[in-house]
């Protein structure tokens, strides 16, 4: 027995996509290939005329016993197609893997679910498929049950449960999984918040029970959090294999690295009269300093908007708002806060400047929009994607990891101190401490 | 980390290792024996699906083959087709019945792995256990029709022989003639689409090749009926019929089809195990 307990050597996966036979051929088509290859005389056939997609390329690494590893990349770096390997559901092209203790996978919340089936059904179906035994369902039904609050619901065809009782359910039964190794594809990201922290308060109760745990997620909370090490997986290859908050952070540099250079802003799209407009934009992580397309946490963000005047501007307002990836306005500064106006006559072009002190933003990528214009009485030019800004973790602090979603941090104080017990209150038990 | 202690109060941990795998296949018994439980659950699921919210539930079961008898006695022996010396309902529900186990566990089976590729994209279990749980499903809609062939039996006075003893033998051919002949087509399912309605056409055309709705009798020439045996589905009809009340008498005919039978399944397996690797790529 060793300590080593999945060990990943030279792991490929190769697909080959667009041949002229379809994936899902019929057997019509197929025979009169066959037949056309027998009678072409040049010797070629229509089988290999697709293109190779390599998924996996050369991966290795080792995990060892109770450790916790994240798997990250970007979509379509192969994450998924290397828990499949690891599941057995489809087989490698090349390379090797060992692996000593008991697997669970977990790819999919549910799997197996039938809606006609009741809960309690569904629950001995989903168990078996995931690899329990009878014995071990019956023994962890009532928390299983307890865990995704659905007791008066049991026995009720699942096809009826809402959204939130389904997902509830599902990974019920996942967490009472007992394997050795537990593998995780992203399940992370269905459920509400509240759903997400016993989720996540789950997966740490279940690692510290000893289990070795291979997860891949796009939570980098969680990942934090969770996991001793990370890997980052780019375009099938396995780039990086460290400590998260590094592996973290190289993520965030290539995503960075591959947005384009936007800095020119007269393609972009706008509404407005256009008076005048947006021509250039310029983001720097401090106030000098070379223009960048990834900062960190707490920095200092210097914005340089470039106006050129068509016609007259008069008492204008210019606003940078920056929004997070589902389009929510999460930071708004405009001069108009600061008292100031922009004058322009026409053909002048002006520089308007934002420092935004200490960008307490959390790692993720951000949008920054801009407007131009008159509150409430003329849109002169508004870009609402003008320029795309990631924000990656502070490597010197942990302070900033948390494990619940959420964009924003803020500069707090605290401080604890002991209440006397006043004779006018009756019997109510009075905190320790309190927050002030 | 790992004390003495540890080693002796943990069990040494299964191993296992994964590579690319070329060629045949062999077949691992002790991993599907492993899934059994899996196997009887999804078995279960299908029929707890089928009839729920269903008005008649397992009734409907007896339905197919009762019409069936009442029509092929109205048109067929009531104009001179022969049905072998016994009296016409039981000769034609005693052939129908084996037969509709087969079509059934045929065509469930030939579409197993399609209507799981959910759990074949998500899940590892040897996918031999989803063409089997399908035939097994079969037994139910089975058991019930027998129920009422022992009465069909009993209003016409036909007694049983002796050789009911060996009916599950037959009943067992019967499943393990859709298994081996489902295996190829749900393999071939995965791949090429239009299998699934090859399988319709398939199972009306057998039908007619059986002897369900007539004797084998008819056929006069004794290596011609031998011949026949290559169907294998008409040793096992015959021979569920004989099983019941002693006629026909066996003959070669049996033996070819059991060896057909054997043939196909092992053949099955083996095709299954070796296209197996790509199911989960393709479907």
């Amino acid at each position: 027995m060793t300590d080593i307990a999945i060990d990943v050597r030279g792991l490929s996966k190769r697909y080959t996509i667009g041949t002229r036979r379809e994936r899902h051929g019929t057997l019509r088509d197929s025979l009169a290939a066959a037949v056309r290859s027998i009678v072409r005389r040049d010797g070629k056939t229509a089988r290999r005329s697709g293109q190779d997609f390599w998924a996996l390329k050369d991966v290795s690494f080792q995990i060892g016993h109770e450790e916790i590893v994240g798997v990250i990349g970007r979509n379509g770096a192969g994450k998924s197609t290397l828990l499949k390997i690891l599941s057995r559901i489809t087989d490698p092209t090349t390379g090797e893997i060992d692996i000593e203790g008991r697997v669970g996978s977990l790819l999919e919340v549910g799997t197996g679910f039938h809606p006609e089936l009741s809960g309690r059904e569904n629950i001995f179906l989903n168990g078996a498929i995931l690899g329990m035994s009878k014995r071990e369902i019956h023994r962890r039904f009532e928390e299983i049950v307890a865990f995704a609050e659905i007791e008066r619901f049991i026995d009720t065809p699942v096809k009826r449960y809402s959204s939130g009782m389904y997902v509830r359910l599902a990974f019920g039964v996942a967490a009472h999984l007992e394997p050795d190794i537990l593998i995780v594809d992203e399940v992370l990201a269905v459920g509400d918040a509240a759903f997400q922290k016993k989720c996540l308060g789950k997966m740490s109760e279940v690692a510290r029970h000893g289990r070795t745990i291979l997860f891949v997620s796009h939570n980098m909370a969680a990942i934090s959090a969770l996991c001793s090490r990370s890997i980052l997986l780019d375009k099938g290859a396995a780039v990086m294999d460290g400590p998260p908050s590094e592996v973290i952070a190289a993520y965030y540099l290539r995503l960075g690295e591959q947005c384009d250079d936007d800095s020119d802003l007269s393609k972009k799209a706008r509404t407005g009269t256009h008076k005048a407009i947006f021509s250039s934009i310029s983001v720097c992580a401090s106030s000098k300093g070379k223009p960048v397309q990834v900062a960190e946490t707490g920095c200092e963000l210097r914005v340089d908007i470039f106006v050129e005047a068509r016609d007259t501007l008069i008492e204008s307002n210019v606003a940078l708002t920056i929004y997070d990836a589902t389009g929510y306005r999460l930071i708004d500064v405009n001069l108009n806060q600061k008292n100031e106006f922009l004058r322009l006559a026409p053909g002048e072009t002006a520089c308007v400047s934002f420092l935004i002190e200490e960008l307490l933003l959390k790692p993720a990528m951000y949008t920054i929009g801009l407007w131009l214009g008159r509150d409430q009485i003329e849109e002169t030019d508004h870009i609402e994607r003008a320029a795309m800004l990631t924000i990656a973790p502070r490597t010197e602090s942990q302070v900033h990891s948390v494990l619940f979603p959420g964009p924003y941090l803020c500069r707090f104080k605290s401080s604890i101190s002991l209440v006397e017990p006043s004779l006018s209150q009756t019997s109510r038990a009075l905190p320790l401490g309190s927050a002030s | 980390m790992a004390s003495i202690l540890d080693l002796a109060v943990r069990p040494s941990r299964r191993k296992l290792r994964i590579r690319p795998k070329q060629g045949w296949q062999p077949i691992d018994f002790r991993e599907v024996w492993h899934y059994r439980e899996l196997l009887w659950i999804l078995a279960v699921r299908d029929i707890q699906v089928r009839y729920k919210q269903t008005v008649l539930g397992v009734m409907w079961a007896l339905i197919q083959p009762f019409f069936q008898m009442v029509v092929f006695t109205l048109l067929f022996a009531k104009n001179g087709f022969s049905t072998d010396g016994v009296v016409a309902p039981v000769f034609y529900f005693s052939g129908l019945l084996p037969w509709l186990l087969f079509a059934g566990s045929l065509s469930a089976a030939g579409n197993s792995l399609i209507n799981n590729q959910h759990l074949i994209t998500k899940v590892y279990f040897p996918r031999l256990i989803i063409p089997t749980a399908a035939v097994i499903t079969g037994l139910i809609d089975f058991a019930i029709s027998f129920a009422f062939l022992i009465v069909l039996m009993a209003w016409y006075h036909v007694s049983p022989t002796r050789g009911a003893l060996l009916l599950p033998i037959f009943i067992l051919f019967a499943l393990l003639c859709a298994l081996a002949v489902g295996l190829w087509l749900s393999a071939l399912n995965v791949r090429y689409r239009d299998v699934r309605y090859i399988i319709g056409f398939l199972v009306q055309f057998w039908f007619f090749i059986t002897p369900v709705i007539y004797p084998s009798s008819i056929v006069t020439s004794h290596w011609k009926r031998a011949l026949l045996g290559v169907n294998p589905m008409s040793g096992v009809v015959e021979g569920f019929r004989w099983s019941l009340y002693g006629r026909p008498t066996p003959g070669p005919m049996a033996a070819v089809s059991v060896v057909t039978i054997l043939a196909l399944f092992v053949g099955g397996l083996f095709y299954f195990r070796r296209i197996e690797k790509t199911f989960a790529d393709v479907v």
